[in-house]
């Protein structure tokens, strides 16, 4: 498939713009076929065993020492908040939040844990121009707010809707946003606090390769009881956090019209042509420019050596 | 000769002690099981819980909470598959099969077995949540955190909660957006 660029093909081409396609190309086909670190980690979600405790909130803002809350942890009637017509969502003062659904003939609610899936090729790290996020080889997805200037593109571009912007701080712009407690936990090979303080293994955390496994097995073993579709596994190219559900994903809130391919490859070409336009462009028009006011530049050369004349 | 009738009697009484030797194992009924148990090893942000052993056993059947390993024979197809002869274990406690460091290095270390079947085998904590709860929900027992065990104060402070709750006024919030 590489596509060598030979000389004769260079002269041939001509244009400088297509031999930048050319080289595009080329690294896009590279590029899709990264699915991730092998050993990354992940962790599932069994929606079947989270029973809405909350603990993961709370161990969450006691790990992240984000703000207190404006209710207690143990206060499940934030469970009937609804914001602009929507449950609950992750803020600057919240990296995760657990929300309620009653689904139609099921004797109990569900309850689904949102955060930062960590995609494997993540979206907000691609359409970030200063490049504050990193996929790190453990599994998450970590920012670097000294670089950020703040432009908000990796909120629009997340397909979870999971970045927030610390708008109570305008002058210091920072994206807020679960890091699978990298700093404090993951880098040593802890798991992160919400899987730990969960009661019910309702997150089981692992490498992301054993835990398709795990789900795949607990599918196998209770017979009728799942989805048979492992959330994560293949949406936006993979994500290190993935669910299981007894329901339908969208009748718990997940978007289930997400493409398998990364968010990437939607918008990689164009990508691609951003530096090409950035540096070639520039040359090329002012080119274009000297060579269109060349001759009034002559003219007006020779007109004011005749006047000198 | 001594030798003789020594070796005889030797072998009389291995043969006569197998024969007084628990068959399969299934010795142990609710009977002789403690009265209650106190769950408390991994006591944090809640209490222990003062578990009424003797009262389960009038609702549930040992194995549906012990599986195989005491109480009764086999009879999960899955599992019979591997333990229809494994017989009654020495231990039947919780915490000798369930990880008590559940997703430690250590404890996830021991998934690398290629020919490990039991990838999916919850830790201690949620062995006992699972199973307590999964059942007090089908049956209505309580499943309320607080129903079988008081929170503690570090409890309250990660639940930023009683004596830790935030006041009227505290958190940001949704930047004035907030709905209630």
């Amino acid at each position: 498939m590489k596509t060598t660029v030979s000389r004769r093909n260079f002269i041939k081409g001509g244009l400088a713009g297509t031999v930048a396609v050319t080289a595009l190309k080329e690294s896009s086909s590279q590029a899709a076929t990264f699915e991730g670190y092998p050993d990354g980690m992940g962790v599932l979600v069994d929606l079947t065993r989270c029973v809405g405790c909350r603990s993961c909130e709370a161990a969450c803002n006691q790990e992240q020492k984000l703000p207190p809350p404006e209710k207690p942890f143990d206060d499940f009637s934030v469970f009937d908040e609804m914001m602009h017509g929507q449950k609950r969502r992750t803020d600057e003062t919240h990296y995760t939040v657990v929300n309620r659904y009653d689904v139609p003939g099921l004797e109990h609610p569900l309850f689904r844990k949102i955060q930062c899936n960590h995609c494997q090729e993540p979206a907000c790290l691609t359409s970030c121009f200063v490049n504050a996020y990193t996929k790190t080889p453990e599994g998450a997805v970590i920012y670097n707010p000294n670089v950020c200037v703040g432009c908000r593109t990796c909120m629009i571009a997340c397909p979870f809707y999971i970045p927030t912007f610390k708008y109570s701080s305008a002058f210091n712009p920072r994206i807020m946003k679960c890091i699978f407690c990298y700093d404090t936990r993951l880098k040593d090979g802890k798991p992160p606090a919400c899987v730990e303080a969960c009661p019910q293994e309702a997150l089981t955390f692992g490498k992301r390769n054993d835990l398709i496994k795990i789900g795949r097995q607990r599918m196998v073993e209770t017979p009728g009881k799942y989805e048979d579709h492992i959330y994560g596994e293949h949406e936006v190219g993979g994500t290190a956090w993935m669910y299981l559900s007894s329901v339908p994903f969208d009748k718990v809130g997940l978007d289930t019209h997400l493409p398998k391919e990364p968010i990437l490859n939607f918008v990689k070409d164009f990508l691609g042509i951003v530096p090409m336009v950035l540096t070639i462009w520039p040359a090329l028009f002012a080119g274009f420019h000297l060579l269109a006011t060349r001759k009034d530049w002559l003219k007006n050369k020779n007109d004011d050596a005749h006047e000198e004349e | 000769m001594c030798t003789r009738k020594m070796y005889h009697l030797t072998m009389a009484m291995a043969v006569g002690s197998m024969l007084f030797w628990p068959q399969a194992g299934w010795s142990m009924d609710a009977a002789d099981a403690p009265e209650t148990v106190e769950i408390n090893s991994l006591s944090k942000s809640y209490g222990g819980v003062h578990f009424d052993h003797a009262m389960h056993t009038g609702i549930a059947s040992c194995e549906q909470c012990h599986h195989h390993t005491t109480g009764a024979e086999v009879t999960n197809s899955n599992c019979i598959r591997c333990h229809a002869k494994t017989g009654e274990e020495d231990s039947v406690s919780c915490k000798d099969c369930h990880s008590s460091d559940r997703f430690s290095k250590k404890d996830l270390l021991k998934l690398e077995d290629p020919k490990l079947y039991h990838i999916d085998k919850p830790g201690l904590k949620a062995a006992y949540h699972l199973n307590c709860v999964g059942c007090h929900q089908k049956a209505g027992g309580p499943t309320g955190c607080q129903d079988c065990h008081t929170i503690t104060e570090a409890g309250e402070k990660m639940f930023q909660t009683g004596k830790f709750a935030p006041a009227p006024t505290a958190g940001s919030g949704h930047g004035g957006h907030s709905s209630h």
